[in-house]
């Protein structure tokens, strides 16, 4: 069975976003002068194959310890779903 | 005694490898390119990760790189007590292999920073294979090139760090003094370059090997590069792995 896991990764709270701090600063230049806070992060969507949902998130979690976010710096949070929605060929058909 | 023979990693990305074959000569050492799929390292005594964009630092710095079938070649010599030198990329593949502390994050400015900086030696002790010839306070000056050289690590860590004398690096100012004005990129404590607890491993975010030459603007690359041989003749380990 095919899952998708959309994995976010963020700094640690704590460790300065340069990149997050830029953002919120263009955003009350343009009169967003409630905002107070951007952090900035990725997002990666991964597809792949395990047999049930237990599984598909152990997974996720290993790939997250492995690789995906560097424990020393970031945090990771993930959702996992089922892939059962139509391809995007099929969507644009 | 015949020249140190050192091996330089080369993965896809790396550009910093052909600067340390270009001052091998100038620093007595006999150079080896050993590419990143390899799965063990020449007969050398010494190893170096260069800078670049190994697999073009995607994800983070060093992420990948630090899964290149040669790393584990590089951690089993470095486990036998073997000396290694990464610099830029190469510190940063260093950090996420778990060879050295703390990670290296986006410069605070988030500019790419090119340019010749002045450091302060610390500890040289701490570090002998690759500080030997430097002396503890220095202030020596080097380049540095990096958009991602913002050391961090935790509180705790970077207690260890202190406290062991293994900061053996830091930003300063021509004189010596650590200011926050003459950090590059807003690392904690104005950190440059730290060892390993048993002293075999140094990373450092500025390029020795762009400095070994007068006419490249500056010689003191040397006080780095030209540690290694005196410190292997010193080493009866290191003179038996020769044989």
């Amino acid at each position: 069975m095919r899952w998708i896991a959309e994995v976010h990764v963020q700094l640690r709270p704590g460790i300065a976003d340069p990149e997050g701090l830029t953002i919120a600063s263009g955003l009350r230049a343009l009169g967003f002068a409630s905002v107070s806070e951007v952090r900035s992060g990725k997002l990666l969507r991964v597809s792949f194959e395990a047999d049930a949902v237990d599984q598909a998130r152990q997974q996720v979690e290993a790939m997250c310890r492995r690789l995906l976010a560097n424990p020393v710096m970031e945090t990771a949070t993930w959702e996992v779903r089922a892939d059962d929605e139509p391809s995007e060929e099929a969507r644009l058909a | 005694m015949s020249a140190p023979r050192v091996a330089v990693v080369v993965f896809p990305g790396t550009w910093s490898d052909r600067d340390f074959l270009d001052v091998a000569p100038v620093v007595g050492w006999e150079v080896r390119r050993v590419w990143h799929a390899e799965h063990e390292l020449p007969a050398v005594d010494a190893v170096v990760l260069p800078g670049g964009f190994a697999h073009g630092d995607y994800l983070r710095t060093g992420a990948i790189a630090r899964f290149s079938p040669i790393m584990a070649a590089v951690e089993r010599f470095v486990a036998s007590g073997g000396p290694v030198l990464g610099s830029c990329n190469g510190f940063q593949i260093l950090c996420e292999a778990g060879m050295l502390p703390g990670a290296l994050l986006r410069n605070d400015h988030l500019e790419f920073r090119c340019d010749w900086q002045w450091l302060r030696v610390e500890s040289p002790a701490s570090c002998p294979a690759w500080l030997g010839a430097a002396s503890d306070g220095q202030p020596i000056r080097l380049p540095i090139s990096h958009g991602e050289g913002r050391f961090y690590a935790d509180n705790a860590t970077l207690q260890d760090l202190e406290t062991t004398g293994r900061v053996v690096l830091r930003y300063a100012e021509a004189d010596g003094r650590v200011t926050p004005d003459a950090n590059p990129n807003g690392s904690v404590r104005g950190i440059a370059g730290i060892t390993n607890a048993r002293g075999n491993v140094l990373g450092l975010m500025p390029h020795p090997e762009r400095a070994a030459e007068a006419e490249m603007g500056g010689s003191d690359g040397r006080a780095i590069l030209g540690s290694l041989a005196a410190w292997l003749r010193e080493q009866p380990v290191a003179a038996e792995r020769r044989l």
